[in-house]
């Protein structure tokens, strides 16, 4: 049944990730943190960290990561398939489409509202993710002794970094791994 | 194409490798995809690139798949969608499970474990970097729906937790209908 399971969120993901980047990561998140708990979010994130530093798409790197976890090589395998098949049915049929008519006024629609929609999904996904960062499991809280300030200073300082000088975001996470590592294990 | 061996090893060896090479997601892959394919292999003219570019950039999930598929189907049918499917899902299958099976020996690691508290915070910042750039350009465009969308998205998912695959169809159907209805009276709402 974990195989039904795993190939059915992964088939959902497929289906409803658009806009390619980071737009699967809060679909992602949805099917494996919230709704069938196989990942925690600091094991989600440490995905989503290990996705950036590797090559090929976050939704099969995830696939694969989560199936593994949960059912083996067989489960990888299950969750892959369930992740690309949705593409290869929607992109023969847009491909038809698209020798028919030229101009999809509709998918161009569908396209345009969705736009706001993912960037405002992968917002959230992103926060949950600094509270995490700089709150730890137990969530967000006024209290401010509870902020770790090396989490705060090197989110700041990475952003700034991007937004300033665009640098590879490899780059940004390597330097935080890295330092922050050496913060972490000082303290 | 002629679909002999040769040429199916050459589309798997090239999906292969490009996948194997391409940090960063589809955006990347589609410039390198057009340099191996046009420039590198002539295989295919320019202009279809843009095309496939259009309709993979349309179709959900990866974009990376979705024009390796396109560019596959094109050259050599179904059986070449498929190699070219298997050359882009191989590499980052096999290295995510290679890492996934070392990840809870990792996790324990004081070292590593450090390491990895340390990228949440930098992961973060290249979250938020995208966002800020994406978000800036539909605040910059001034159009009042799309802006109404985000935040209305935004509310609905991280405040009141509505399930996300209905804020999707939702707003999907809203940008198909406004869209249509724009085309009727010349107006440009979305």
């Amino acid at each position: 049944m974990i195989y039904l399971q795993l190939f059915w969120s992964f088939f959902q993901i497929g289906l409803f990730s658009f806009g390619g980047g980071f737009a699967a990561m809060p679909l992602i998140q949805s099917q494996v943190v919230d709704i069938h708990g196989w990942l925690t979010l600091t094991e989600f994130t440490d995905l989503i960290t290990i996705s950036e530093m590797t090559p090929g798409p976050i939704a099969i790197n995830s696939a694969t990561f989560v199936g593994t976890q949960i059912a083996g090589l067989g489960g990888a395998l299950v969750s892959t398939f369930g992740c690309i098949l949705p593409s290869c049915i929607i992109v023969s049929l847009l491909a038809w489409l698209y020798e028919k008519y030229k101009e999809l006024v509709v998918i161009k629609g569908v396209l345009a509202g969705l736009r706001p929609t993912v960037i405002a999904l992968i917002f959230s996904a992103g926060l949950s993710i600094l509270v995490l960062s700089f709150w730890g499991a137990d969530g967000f809280s006024w209290d401010i002794s509870s902020i770790d300030y090396i989490a705060v200073f090197m989110f700041a300082a990475g952003l700034i970094l991007l937004r300033r000088f665009k640098p590879n975001p490899l780059f940004i996470m390597l330097g935080s791994g890295v330092f922050g590592g050496v913060c972490y294990l000082l303290c | 194409m002629e679909k002999n061996l040769k040429n199916y090893s050459k589309l798997f060896k090239s999906t292969f490798l490009l996948s194997s090479f391409t940090f960063g997601g589809g955006y990347v892959m589609i410039p390198l995809m057009k340099k191996k394919f046009v420039d590198e292999l002539g295989w295919l003219e320019e202009e279809e690139t843009l095309n496939m570019t259009a309709i993979a950039q349309s179709s959900p999930g990866a974009m990376a798949v979705n024009a390796s598929i396109l560019v596959g189907w094109r050259l050599m049918g179904i059986p070449g969608a498929l190699v070219a499917i298997l050359g882009t899902v191989l590499p980052p299958l096999m290295i995510l499970s290679v890492i996934s099976m070392f990840y809870a020996a990792f996790q324990d690691n004081a070292i590593v474990s450090a390491a990895l508290k340390g990228m949440m915070a930098g992961v973060c910042a290249v979250i938020f970097d995208v966002v800020i750039t994406m978000g800036g350009k539909v605040i910059k465009a001034k159009k009042l729906l799309p802006i109404l969308i985000m935040s209305g998205a935004f509310l609905g998912y991280y405040l009141l937790h509505v399930n996300i695959v209905y804020i999707i169809l939702f707003c999907g159907t809203l940008g198909a209908l406004v869209s249509l209805h724009d085309k009727k009276t010349g107006k440009e709402h979305i």
